[in-house]
């Protein structure tokens, strides 16, 4: 069974214990092309599922950042702030925010990768 | 792959979905958005050349003994100091003084004129224009039958003369010619553009822009969509109708008014743009450039420095050539001075922004 986890609005999160990493997925990366720049949360700001804890800005535009699980943000990716672009060179080793999950229960809801990939199928047609 | 049935095409629709383009609607069209990637292909314009597929902008003929009278009467500008050969940009303005659309002008003759229209605006304009022509001038709407490439980027007359064999090194800025193809069609030909380059604008028959386009491609001349068309523009200070330019904003709201010639006896809207000039705009276009690493996008809030709201952004784009956070935004006059300090609310936080001219990037235009 995997840990890695997804909503349908392209946001992963990887467990590791009670703790979520939680990004984008590599589809979502491509499809937003350059990633200038990522507007994230504070240590110690609470983070609610399904609600937008950030946003992540391509060339064209912005785009609102989901969090696939609720909890406390213990540690956001800094290095982001100066190199936005290791999103498209990675961007399942480079999260943007660990969160403390506080009800690790919220898992069951989210796509696993193979429903993932079914969701990204039907967008590109 | 099915396209909704409500959704516009133009005659390459098939070669932009067979190089993988990014699609989009725009303007009731399925239009490329990118091809490579917004930033190479703006690259591309700016230190080589592309070329952009906009077959989605309309074509509008006005003919007749009294087609000068008419273009004078629905457009802000002056077409009778102009020769045939001549293009002129301005707007077609409502009673109020607000814009119904920005076009391009082509005469050919005092008695024939090309309006070049948006493609958002197509219905709009072509119902206004025949609400207001003057009786005996004869209105033909040519957006169907017309296709249209944008060929722009310092190589532009180099790649017009040695891919498509059409010699431009005689054509003026903002002027024009017909010309025959070495494979016999006829084309209109423009040294015109949205970029702030050099370049040309090229309209023809779809079968004749499909070849055109094929031969372009066939020589590495990188296709471009309309994302790198808008970062283009927005850099080199030019309005997008719609974001700095709307049924409510005048030519002189958004810091054109060299293109509303109020000194002409008559057209739609002079008398509303001759107070406003008077009295002073309430509003005004502006230049922002934002300190911090957010980017301003059409709709957020422009702040004073007490935190009142006093404008929306238009347009913003971390920008490509220039690498600095701009935006253009619609502010209160009083907030619209050069070096006035504002604030820009991006999402939860709040940016320090100043005021700064808008042509953020000096066009490199062949005169």
């Amino acid at each position: 069974m995997s840990n890695t986890y997804f909503l349908k609005s392209h946001e992963y999160a990887r467990v590791e214990g009670n703790f979520a990493f939680i990004g984008i997925s590599k589809f979502a990366a491509e499809q937003l092309g350059n990633v200038v720049y990522v507007d994230m949360p504070e240590v110690d700001d609470e983070v609610e599922a399904g609600e937008e804890f950030g946003a992540i800005e391509s060339v064209k535009a912005a785009s609102d950042l989901f969090s696939p699980v609720s909890g406390t943000v213990v540690e956001v990716n800094e290095d982001l702030a100066d190199n936005p672009r290791l999103i498209n060179k990675d961007p399942e080793t480079n999260w943007i925010i660990k969160v403390e999950m506080s009800d690790p229960a919220q898992l069951d809801e989210l796509l696993s990768p193979e429903q993932y990939a079914e969701v990204c199928a039907a967008e590109k047609h | 792959m099915p396209i909704r049935k409500t959704m516009k095409t133009t005659c390459l629709h098939s070669h932009h979905i067979a190089l993988n383009a990014l699609m989009s609607p725009f303007a009731g069209y399925d239009m490329p958005i990118s091809y490579e990637g917004i930033e190479a292909e703006h690259n591309a314009v700016r230190n080589n050349v592309g070329v952009f597929d906009v077959s989605h902008m309309g074509e509008v003929h006005l003919a007749g003994d009294n087609a000068t009278e008419t273009v004078n009467h629905i457009f802000c500008g002056d077409v009778r100091t102009l020769n045939p050969g001549q293009v002129v940009y301005g707007m077609l303005t409502n009673h109020s003084g607000g814009v119904v659309d920005d076009l391009l002008v082509y005469k050919f003759s005092d008695t024939s004129y090309l309006l070049v229209i948006n493609a958002a605006n197509i219905e709009k304009d072509l119902a206004w224009i025949r609400e207001n022509v003057l009786p005996g001038t004869q209105v033909t709407d040519l957006c169907e039958d017309t296709a249209e490439l944008a060929i722009q980027g310092p190589k532009a007359e180099e790649t017009m003369l040695n891919v498509l064999g059409v010699d431009c090194s005689d054509l003026a800025f903002y002027t024009f010619k017909v010309v025959d193809l070495p494979n016999g069609a006829r084309a209109l030909v423009s040294r015109t553009g949205y970029t702030g380059e050099d370049g040309f604008e090229f309209y023809a028959a779809e079968n004749t822009i499909i070849d055109a386009w094929e031969k372009l491609m066939a020589a590495g001349v990188a296709p471009c969509g309309l994302g790198c068309r808008d970062t283009l523009r927005f850099e080199a200070g030019l309005p997008l109708y719609g974001n700095e330019l709307t049924d409510d904003i005048t030519p002189i709201m958004a810091g054109l008014s060299m293109f509303a010639k109020l000194d002409k006896e008559e057209f739609i809207g002079r008398d509303a743009l001759i107070a406003q000039k008077a009295q002073g705009p309430a509003k005004r276009v502006i230049g922002l450039e934002i300190d911090g690493k957010a980017i301003a996008r059409h709709g957020y809030d422009v702040l004073d420095l007490d935190g009142n709201i006093v404008g929306t952004i238009t347009t913003g784009y971390h920008s490509i050539s220039l690498d600095r956070n701009l935006a253009m935004a619609l502010v209160d006059a009083p907030h619209a001075k050069l070096d006035t300090p504002l604030q820009v609310q991006v999402r939860r936080k709040v940016f320090p922004a100043k005021v700064i001219k808008k042509r953020f990037y000096t066009p490199n235009y062949k005169k």
